[in-house]
């Protein structure tokens, strides 16, 4: 059947007039701070509890990972200037920042990858101490988060190279925008608990 | 059978959650019945103790995650829609998605009963035996070592996918999709119900989603987040599961609750008492139940500051509690009362549920919960909450909402032996498993001794059992007669105040002809300015776009059982081919051309 005229329909008018998919999307993101809130709690709550080394002290890199920080930082600027891009319009700027934003999530993904390897050259693994246990499973997940970020950010690159993503799709980015910026803001926090707070 | 395993269409997923959550809810009764069975005398010996843990472990879960909770989604689906005056849920392939892993997770854990050789397990079954909260470090390889608890925390992450795409499915559908005119205060107590228990469901999934992650990677990565020798603590996890497990017992009450709010109502003929109070009871319930999870503890020892707290705020919940029984109470006082089977349902549910609040407020007394905890007090109390509470509820629900969802009505006289059959079943079960606790009987153990004398009671609550399942019966018979010989049920057999009354039995697949306008509470009965609403056109005044099929929610669905038995199987591969099967199904559902 074809478009209807009885009724307002669906998914254009809503109730609260805010897009639908926005708010599944605030919803969603209320829950993920529940299970991150529970990571990071398990992380404070067996913090000093490791009966053996290496302890945080003795391996975080806080300067390393301030620059991977800053990266992750650098990445939402760019999250920010490709929506307002594909808002107005401008597709080409739109598609550089998508590509840069993607680009430097996995900057910041790669950062992750090589001060895991360096952990575990000094003697720091899943299985090592409660501090392995809590910090390689909390990052562990949100360097998970980045990766969906990263391969959705990528996707909107593509469909954007093939022209199938346009000003009209404006809302699509703004979600992946506030996704991304959801997991910039936890992984401030997770810096601020793990890394300068020791 | 290839448009059920495509459809977006929230009445028909209404109905495949139906008839899969009331097919494990026989399961889980099977189990139930198996356990009374083995304690109907003392020195029992229908089943080893080592099958009786895995009976107890699964009738737990199965009725928790696999018919208590979808037989409440059932009806979120199937009525929410129709209440706020929608054509279909704001994603309707969310909503397949929903189901279909809640199919399969259920499906999975289940296998757990016949693959044990597949694991050079001795027995055929392998189902999981650590109890429906699983308490760490029991649950650890080094006391667990065979597939059995694998099969419980990976089945249960899979199960809570399910849930949580579903609550921001229903959260968005019920702020959203509502029609012209039904304010938030206007909608029925049933929905209101139901967006709490969505919030609900969101909030407290992740945090067992976290504990059971936690639990994953100790039995397969070897860390130590439950190790006491690591410096861990076990009691980690009686925090997160009971965090999770407290708003849990909400998001299995409040569904009926609000049931129970709309078939009183309509049956006494009168409005239902003190809406605005109901309705923020439920809120404050909602927010409460966060508050409260560490009386599930007291015997852990947290210490007298903890213990008093947590006492008191578990006082203080049933304060909006009592107040919603008031409410209902004072709904009935002078109405013009119909005794349907459904209003049968719903005053037992207010008489239960009274009983097992009771024996709650018990158990928030530290110094008394003592004697409690770990007896078959506790038994009691949880099954007159959630099968003389929720059960309850719910079959008030089938009983009201029948005909609308099937188009066919149900036989009152059957309805009323299966009441009566069921609460006195109900009754003889589970009043003396009070005594049977006091009396110093442990729950989870597979046999007692004569000396105990716990005999008769534990013979008299077996009997209650078995009058419980012929009381099942009744209604498998009642099902089965009115699909083939039931009454039609026209549009509004009840004379009920809400939208979904005003549509046909079973509505047509866009539901309302004409979307309405509502401006009072209940529309049916009257409105702000003339009487009662006119229902919509019988058939709609213009064409209707109706949203097609999609096979990708089920192809998505597929990718989690996959990696779980990836996990279960320690093979790598499978992980990757899970995980391309839900990456790729993803893909396609989201750039499938789909319009709602």
């Amino acid at each position: 059947m074809t478009h209807a005229h009885a009724g307002p329909p669906v998914g254009h008018h809503t109730s609260l007039g805010l897009d639908s998919r926005k708010l599944a999307f605030w919803a969603f993101i209320g829950s993920e701070c529940l299970l991150f809130t529970s990571l990071i709690s398990t992380y404070l709550v067996y913090k000093g509890r490791s009966v053996v080394g290496p302890y945080p002290h003795e391996i975080l890199n806080i300067p390393f990972t301030s620059v991977s920080t800053f990266d992750l930082l650098m990445s939402s600027l760019m999250m920010v200037l490709a929506l307002a891009a594909v808002q107005r319009g401008d597709m080409k700027w739109g598609k550089i920042w998508l590509f840069c934003t993607a680009l430097l999530g996995t900057v910041f993904l790669g950062g992750q990858v090589i001060e895991f390897t360096e952990f575990v050259h000094k003697g720091l693994t899943l299985q090592t101490n409660l501090f392995g246990c809590t910090f390689f499973v909390l990052t562990g997940t949100h360097g998970a988060h980045v990766t969906v970020g990263v391969l959705w950010l990528l996707t909107l690159w593509v469909r954007a190279l093939q022209g199938k993503l346009t000003q009209a799709h404006a809302m699509t980015v703004e979600i992946s925008g506030l996704y991304w910026h959801f997991v910039d803001v936890v992984w401030i926090v997770i810096f601020t608990v793990v890394y300068l707070i020791q | 059978m290839k448009s059920w395993l495509t459809t977006t269409d929230h009445k028909r997923i209404g109905l495949l959650y139906f008839w899969t959550a009331f097919g494990f809810f026989l399961i889980g009764g099977i189990e139930a019945l198996i356990i009374r069975l083995q304690l109907a005398q003392p020195n029992g010996h229908v089943v080893s103790a080592e099958t009786y843990n895995q009976l107890f472990t699964m009738h737990g879960t199965t009725m928790v995650f696999l018919a208590l909770m979808p037989l409440s989604a059932s009806f979120f689906n199937y009525i929410v829609p129709l209440q706020i005056g929608a054509r279909d849920v704001a994603f309707p392939r969310l909503n397949a998605f929903s189901y279909w892993v809640f199919l399969l997770g259920g499906l999975f854990l289940n296998a757990s009963w016949f693959v044990g050789p597949l694991f050079h397990a001795p027995t055929l079954n392998v189902a999981p035996d650590g109890g429906w909260f699983g308490y760490a470090n029991l649950t650890e390889r080094q006391f667990s070592p065979g597939p059995n608890i694998d099969f419980w925390l990976l089945g249960l992450q899979v199960l809570g996918i399910s849930s949580l795409a579903a609550g921001f499915n229903f959260i968005v559908t019920i702020l959203n999709l509502r029609a012209p005119g039904m304010k938030l205060m206007r909608l029925p107590t049933f929905t209101w119900m139901t967006l709490v228990t969505q919030f609900l469901i969101i909030t407290a999934f992740p945090v067992i989603t976290a504990g059971l992650v936690f639990l994953m990677f100790d039995r397969f990565f070897g860390t130590h987040f439950y190790v006491h020798e690591a410096g861990a603590t076990p009691v980690l996890w009686q925090h997160l599961f009971w965090l999770f497990g407290h708003p849990e017992v909400y998001i299995l009450i409040l569904p009926a609750m609000g049931i129970v709010s709309e078939v009183l109502p309509t049956f006494a003929r009168k409005p239902l008492f003190g809406y605005t109070v109901v309705v923020y009871s439920g809120i404050l319930i909602g927010f409460m139940g966060w508050g409260v999870w560490s009386h599930h503890m007291f015997s852990v020892g947290l210490g007298p500051i903890a213990d008093s707290v947590f006492s008191a705020t578990t006082m203080l919940i049933a304060v909006p509690t009592g107040v919603k029984i008031f409410n209902w109470i004072a709904t009935l006082w002078g109405g013009d009362i119909r005794g349907t089977t459904a209003l049968h349902f719903a005053v037992g549910f207010i008489a239960m549920f009274v009983i097992g609040g009771l024996s709650g407020v018990t158990h928030a007394s530290p110094p008394t919960d003592l004697q409690q905890t770990d007896t078959y007090y506790v038994v009691a109390h949880i099954h007159y909450v959630l099968f003389g509470g929720t059960i309850m509820g719910l079959f008030a629900g089938v009983y009201y909402w029948w005909p609308k969802m099937t188009g066919r009505l149900l036989s009152e006289a059957l309805g009323k032996w299966h009441f009566w059959l069921q609460l006195i079943g109900m009754n003889l079960a589970f009043f003396p498993m009070h005594f049977i606790g006091l009396l110093g009987m442990p729950r989870r153990v597979y046999t007692y001794s004569p000396d105990l004398g716990v005999a008769q009671l534990n013979l008299v609550s077996t009997v209650g059992a078995l009058l419980i399942a012929v009381s099942i019966l009744m209604f498998l018979i009642n099902l089965v007669r009115s699909r083939t010989s039931g009454e039609r049920a026209p549009n509004d057999p009840w004379g009920g105040a809400t939208l979904e009354w005003s549509i046909p039995s079973p509505p047509p697949v866009y539901n309302f002809s004409v979307i309405p306008t509502v401006d009072s509470r209940l529309p049916r009965w009257k409105t702000e300015h003339h009487g009662a609403m006119r229902d919509p056109p019988a058939t709609p005044p213009a064409p209707i776009h109706v949203p097609g099929g999609s096979w990708w929610p089920l192809v998505a669905a597929l990718g989690l059982p996959l990696m779980a038995l990836a996990a279960l199987t320690h093979t790598l591969w499978i992980v990757f081919v899970g995980g391309a099967v839900l990456l790729f199904g993803v893909y396609r559902w989201a750039f499938e051309p789909f319009e709602v």
